[in-house]
């Protein structure tokens, strides 16, 4: 007997002489959709059926492998192949939820109805989206998805993660690699900087004469001091950060010539990273869960969608307060909005729950920093535990760095089981 | 045993003042855990919670907040929880397969 079953069956006993007993066929019945089958929704979807096995859940995913993004870095600096980032959905069709391998195209909130690419439609009593992100190809001046074949984002992994790693094989030694990165709120917070540091320790192994640039639409970024001590420690006079008030804020692309376009100056790169800005996953727009900021805008305790009911948004397409946008994240959001949503279609209100993250960067592969969180829901949105959460601590032995590097490993052995068995 | 058995005893208390139907829920925080702390057997350097003693947890996680334990991570974690979050936390993990 599942948890869930045992404990509301014992709490339903205890109120049978009170009030009716539960409407209990009804509510094991419900039909969850869940729309993406990464970090989030695949957790998603194995919360639920974990809690109540009779809940019929259903995953919708296009993509028969999972192409994970953490550790995809390392990827791109020819420490470790991208078939190690693959996952498959056997063992999550295995514990019962049915995976459709079609991409949802359309969403009826008042039917209930979720439109699939080959024209068929799945009925749902509550549906969950995460989506992930779309990158916004009208935010940059000049840069399109042809762009992007030449000034790879690699923030999606797969194709453009090997396209990036073979410019970089490709580059001269004394060549100019540039990371244009975005203003917030955007998916993994670090992930621009951690890229800087595995893409230093390429060239400092294999083309020491080279540099890198980031040039960003910020002024501070996750992680600032952490990530500044170590690529003076780790990669001495070669990776030069360029903030927003210094100009480092790219306004347009010149693909011809692999040329990025400041209010300060042009950058003319041998390698060119474009991480352009992002917004919810296109169903998200299409189901009426975004608002102007291109996000979704939820319930902290349940994860429901402020505009459209019945609709839960998880992982990165939320707007999740002081919550970052990381795998963590979604995977943490996504067992909480689990147990909202069984309790919800048994007929109780959810307890306001605590969430947690921790998210883990690399500067070099045995040198680890960490950002951590605990989050609960305050004025209607998820705001940091005061006292709680922070960055690794700026003084720490080369041990202690090498500790947190062990667990980053640990940590993306262990979600990616939970998530995808 | 008997510190476990308080700890339930706690626990079932704290459970019982809230609504009947979240009783089943895990308690603040317990669910995030899963995210590192492995519920199978693997060769992971971070420790399996589930099944473990809820006392050992509970007493770990005090002293992670306090900073008698060192830690690199669960120290930050670990002031984000009252006493009575903690050993909620510590039964319901203890109580995992
Ligand atoms: C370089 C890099 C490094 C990172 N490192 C870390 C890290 O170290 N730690 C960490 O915690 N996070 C990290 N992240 C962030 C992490 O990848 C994301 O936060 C996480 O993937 C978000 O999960 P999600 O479920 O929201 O989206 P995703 O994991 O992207 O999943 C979305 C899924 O939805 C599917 N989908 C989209 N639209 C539809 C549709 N219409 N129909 C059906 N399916 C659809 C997609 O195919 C996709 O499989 C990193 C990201 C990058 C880019």
């Amino acid at each position: 007997m599942s948890r869930r079953k045992f404990c509301s069956a014992s709490a339903a006993a205890a109120v049978t002489a009170l009030v009716s007993p539960l409407p209990a066929l009804a509510q094991s019945a419900a039909r969850i959709v869940v729309i993406g089958g990464g970090f989030g929704g695949a957790s998603c979807a194995r919360a639920l059926k974990q809690i109540d096995p009779k809940l019929q859940v259903t995953l919708v995913e296009p993509n028969r492998t999972f192409i994970a993004c953490p550790f995809s870095n390392n990827v791109v600096a020819g420490l470790r192949s991208l078939e190690q980032q693959k996952f498959g959905y056997d063992k999550v069709a295995a514990s019962g939820i049915t995976v459709v391998a079609l991409e949802a195209t359309t969403i009826n909130a008042a039917a209930r109805t979720v439109g699939l690419a080959d024209g068929t439609s799945l009925a749902y009593d509550r549906l969950v989206l995460s989506p992930g992100i779309e990158l916004r190809f009208d935010a940059l001046s000049g840069y399109d998805e042809a762009a992007a074949a030449k000034m790879p984002h690699a923030w999606k992994a797969g194709e453009q993660t090997l396209l990036l790693r073979k410019q970089l094989e490709a580059m001269d030694d004394g060549g100019l690699v540039v990371i244009a990165a975005p203003a917030n709120p955007f998916r993994c917070p670090p992930g621009p900087y951690e890229r800087a540091c595995l893409i230093a320790h390429y060239l400092k192994t294999r083309k020491p004469r080279s540099k890198l640039i980031i040039l960003d639409a910020k002024d501070t970024f996750s992680k600032q001091r952490l990530f500044q001590n170590a690529w003076k420690e780790l990669y001495p006079g070669m990776i030069e950060w360029i903030s927003l008030s210094q100009g480092g804020k790219v306004n347009a692309v010149d693909p011809a010539t692999n040329t990025l376009i400041t209010d300060f100056g042009n950058h003319t790169a041998q390698v060119a990273n474009v991480i352009p800005p992002q917004r919810a996953g296109r169903i998200a727009a299409i189901a009426g869960a975004t608002d102007n900021t291109g996000w979704c805008a939820i319930d902290p305790v349940t994860f429901e969608s402020r505009s459209a009911p019945n609709i839960h948004v998880i992982g990165d397409a939320c707007l999740a307060g002081a919550m970052p946008k990381s795998a963590f994240s979604a995977n943490a959001q996504a067992k909480t909005c689990a147990n909202a949503i069984a309790t919800l279609v048994a007929g109780g209100s959810p307890a306001a729950p605590k969430l947690i993250n921790t998210c883990y960067s690399l500067a070099a592969p045995d040198y680890g920093i960490s950002i951590a969180g605990v989050y609960h829901p305050k004025n209607g949105s998820l705001a940091d535990v005061e006292g709680a959460g922070g960055v690794s601590p700026l003084e720490a032995s080369r041990d202690f760095r090498a500790r947190e590097a062990d667990y980053a490993q640990s940590w993306f052995a262990t979600i990616t089981a939970e998530v995808f068995g | 045993m008997k510190a476990l058995c308080v700890v339930i005893g706690l626990a079932t208390v704290m459970a019982s003042s809230l609504p009947v139907l979240a009783a089943s829920d895990p308690p603040p925080g317990a669910a995030s855990c899963s995210g590192c702390h492995s519920g199978g057997a693997t060769g992971s350097s971070v420790s399996r919670l589930n099944g473990r003693d809820a006392g050992e947890i509970a007493t770990a996680m005090a002293g992670f907040r306090d900073g008698s334990l060192p830690a690199t991570v669960m120290n930050r974690i670990a002031k984000g929880f009252s006493d009575d979050e903690l050993r909620a936390m510590a039964a319901w993990l203890a109580a995992q397969k």
